[in-house]
């Protein structure tokens, strides 16, 4: 028990948690700005992937894992456009458009890996990010063994989430933004330029998916493995809602399951006489107990996943 | 001077053709009153003006010079301002970010709240809209939201204000306070068009009127020069009797009866607090309130929609307070929803579908559907309730509002019932069709039936039914054979009517 405890309260498991929700919480920042413009973005899975692919590809080509991250953020405008433009201007379904860009892009990425390195498992390996050490910050002793010594992608993250949180509550462009994911109606008759408000948004939200990305091929594994997003897109969007469409809320949801990620690895490690699945199951027990919790009281812009269309 | 001309203005959905090479000349500032049945053409109108459809045909002409208006943004540059019969708020956001949201005074790059609030307030103040600039849409009453929306388009500093249906959510207090507002923006030199279906309110507030039917101008006239029967003409086309003949019934038994119903909602507050309601044979009893003051909860509960929390319900001398609304239906009771679209269509189906709903297993041999019986039922009932429609085949969305509501009322009219619970019959429905459902509910109040009609319409209520209960806040706060409509317009907004006022105000309807 007392290890337990231990393990609970260990200042290498709040780190490590630092660490793991980072693809997180820019995916799930990514799923604010997508769903505050109203469009469901199951797409924030396929877009993670990309920019790890997208990451690995730059760093391969330059040697250089800044044109890495360069590379991904391209990429993930790139889909988050392409995205837009189906759920849109083609009128898409958000899920099934979601689900699909996820399919393909993984088919893609995959088939990709082959192409340039002759193998579907894993890419080669390739410069990765390195560590920044923050001169007097990480000489402090708690606060230095949490935030003195990171790559440029988490420093990166906690400046995203407060401007995030800025431009979403304290600037024209969010409270636009917000009109139109609740009643893309009432937007247009107040003569806010509906089309080019949401394409921005999701662009943004394909932004970040691909720094999130980057991080989770370039942060410390250095290499591209397929699916490697597993999972953690749809993690995020849960996060994303369970945060309430907030960016501060995402980054504590996304806190949070990464922490009991970290948990649960640190307590596998501990030999407990237990088998290893059930203590890997927590994360995911935790996320459908704080989902069906938080659904109870979340509530979703009003007018998400609705088609508006004008008469013009 | 024309601040606003149309020249054979046409709009088309697909072959449907909802604008008919329509003319017509605003003044500056006047209140302009567009009358119109529902469908008639009115809004459209108004929404390629605004910028929200761009008519096929035509040129509209702006302080007389030829203006292409081609998205809301435009419109609003020009200094027009629509006011939408569907509220365009965001529930969640305050007041004050609902105003000036697209347009918001900035600091620094960001929105400078603290400015915002100033100048909201000062234009409230300076057209005396009171608004609370920090509370959200949803928890403010539905006339202050109006003035939301109001001073949405003055912080826009509009010139020409459109009004689309104002009054159809509004007590009879709120539309006095509307009209006082209305004649304030035009002594200011704003123009105003107001686009309504209710003869009362044009005769009241416009200078001019044009009537509109099925998409073309029928004619534009001086207010002071006209009369609500010859709107009432141009409107339908043809003689239309404003008031109902209503004879006398002999009164029977009780039919139903709701005694002490209560009903809690999720937060343990009190939706329905002690109803008591009797309904006998030959009996229209009306329900007046303003619409959210427990009027739906009541209906759910008499449909058997809703579980009660205490109470009974009693037709026909059994307690059917427990029993599903399928059997209570088999027992007689006839519902005629308030959304009509929510609860009483399916509007993806055929008319045909839609006219056995709820009576299916009648239709039914050896568990198949019999086609023939169905479309002769259906044939019957259409002609009888003037149901106009292509075929019936056609599905519902296709019909126009007033057609689904015959619809509904021709479906719940001809099984036989022997209670009919109506609820808002002739909501957003046209002069001709009211016309025609007040005389289907008299005629059912002539065949014996017992009708309970929930109503918003203060007049639909004075003329119809023989007694009128008063229900605020989910409780009957009065009931009397006879009222006036000061009177019933007071209790519906809670307030009690003075003694000495009420003989004040019986003396002026004396005098009137």
């Amino acid at each position: 028990m007392h290890e337990i405890l231990d393990v609970i309260f260990n200042i290498n498991t709040f780190s490590a948690a630092i660490r793991i929700s980072v693809p997180l919480v820019f995916a799930a920042i990514g799923g604010v700005f997508s769903e505050r413009a109203g469009i469901i973005n199951l797409g924030l899975e396929g877009m993670l992937l990309a920019g790890a692919f997208a990451g690995v590809l730059g760093s391969y080509l330059t040697g250089n894992p800044y044109i890495g991250v360069l590379f991904a953020i391209i990429c993930g405008a790139f889909i988050g456009f392409i995205f837009a433009l189906f759920t849109i201007k083609f009128e898409a379904n958000h899920v099934v458009a979601g689900v699909g860009l996820n399919i393909l892009l993984l088919g893609i990425t995959t088939w990709l890996m082959q192409i340039l390195w002759g193998s579907r498992g894993t890419s080669v390996n390739v410069t990765g990010l390195n560590e920044i050490t923050i001169p007097v910050l990480s000489s402090i002793p708690v606060l230095g063994k949490l935030f003195g010594s990171h790559n440029i992608l988490v420093y990166l993250m906690f400046i995203v989430v407060i401007i995030s949180w800025i431009i979403l509550f304290k600037t024209p462009f969010g409270l636009r933004l917000r009109v139109i994911g609740e009643h893309q109606e009432a937007a247009d008759t107040l003569g806010i330029k509906i089309r080019k408000i949401q394409y921005t948004s999701l662009i943004f939200s394909g932004i970040l998916c691909g720094l999130g990305g980057a991080y989770l091929s370039l942060g410390h594994l250095n290499w591209f493995s397929m699916n490697m997003s597993a999972g953690r897109g749809y993690m995020a969007l849960a996060a994303n809602i369970f945060g309430g469409w907030n960016p501060l809320g995402a980054f504590g949801a996304s806190y949070l399951f990464a922490y009991t990620d970290a948990l649960q690895m640190r307590m596998q490690a501990l030999n407990l006489n237990v088998p290893n699945e059930i203590i890997q199951m927590i994360p995911y027990i935790l996320t459908i107990l704080v989902l069906a919790g938080a659904m109870i009281r979340s509530r979703p812009p009003a007018g998400l996943g609705k088609h508006y269309k004008t008469n013009r | 001077m024309n601040i606003i001309e149309f020249r054979s203005i046409t709009k088309k959905f697909g072959d449907f053709i909802a604008n008919d090479k329509i003319d017509l000349i605003i003044k500056k500032g006047e209140i302009h009153c567009l009358l119109g049945e529902n469908g008639a053409g009115k809004t459209t109108l108004m929404n390629n003006l605004f910028g929200l459809y761009n008519p096929e045909e035509g040129e509209i002409f702006l302080r007389e010079k030829p203006c292409k208006i081609d998205n809301p943004h435009k419109a609003i540059e020009l200094g027009l301002g629509m006011i939408h019969q569907h509220f365009m708020l965001i529930d969640r956001l305050t007041t004050t970010e609902n105003i000036i949201a697209g347009e918001e005074p900035l600091k620094n790059g960001l929105v400078d709240m603290k400015k915002a609030r100033e100048q909201v307030k000062q234009i409230s103040d300076n057209y005396h809209l009171a608004v609370k600039t920090d509370e959200k849409i949803e928890n403010i009453s539905v006339g202050e939201q109006q003035r939301v929306e109001i001073l949405k388009v003055l912080y826009r500093k509009a010139e020409i204000l459109i009004f689309d249906e104002p009054t159809a959510v509004l007590t009879p207090q709120e539309v006095n306070d509307l009209f006082t507002t209305l004649k304030e923006l035009k002594a200011r030199g704003k123009t105003i068009i107001f686009i309504t279906h209710k003869l009362e309110e044009t005769m009241n507030i416009s200078d001019r009127v044009t009537v509109l039917r099925k998409g073309k101008v029928i004619g534009t006239v001086n207010t002071c020069d006209t009369s609500p029967k010859e709107l009432a003409r141009m409107m339908v086309g043809r003689e239309v009797l404003l008031n109902v003949n209503k004879e006398k019934c002999n009164i029977g038994d009780n039919v139903l009866e709701v005694k002490d119903l209560s009903l809690t909602g999720k937060h343990n507050n009190l939706l329905l607090k002690n109803i008591n309601i009797s309904i006998r044979k030959g009996e229209i009893v009306g329900i007046a309130g303003v619409s959210g003051n427990g009027q739906l909860e009541l209906e759910e509960c008499i449909a058997g929609l809703r579980k009660v929390t205490s109470g009974t319900i009693i037709m026909n001398g059994e307690d059917i307070t427990h029993i599903p609304t399928g059997i209570r239906r088999k027992r007689g009771l006839s519902h005629i929803p308030s959304d009509r679209l929510k609860r009483g269509l399916v509007s993806s189906y055929d008319l045909a579908k839609n006219i056995i709903l709820g009576n299916q297993d009648s239709f039914t041999k050896n568990g198949f559907l019999q086609k023939k019986d169905i479309n002769e039922y259906c044939k019957k009932v259409m002609e009888k309730f003037d149901v106009r429609c292509q075929s019936l085949n056609d599905t519902v969305d296709n019909l126009s509002g007033g057609n689904q509501q015959k619809l509904v009322i021709g479906r719940e009219l001809s099984t036989d019932p022997k209670f009919i619970l109506a609820a808002q019959p002739t909501r957003g429905v046209d002069v001709g069709a009211i016309e025609f459902i007040h005389n289907n509910l008299l005629e059912m109040r002539k065949k014996n039936k017992a009708i309970l009609l929930i109503s918003a319409e203060l007049e639909e209520l004075l003329s119809l039914a023989d007694r009128i209960l008063v229900i605020y806040e989910g409780e009957i706060v009065s009931k009397k054979n006879k009222y006036t409509k000061e009177e019933l317009g007071l209790l519906m907004a809670g307030k009690k009517v003075p003694k000495g006022k009420m003989k004040e105000l019986e003396e002026r309807l004396r005098n009137d």
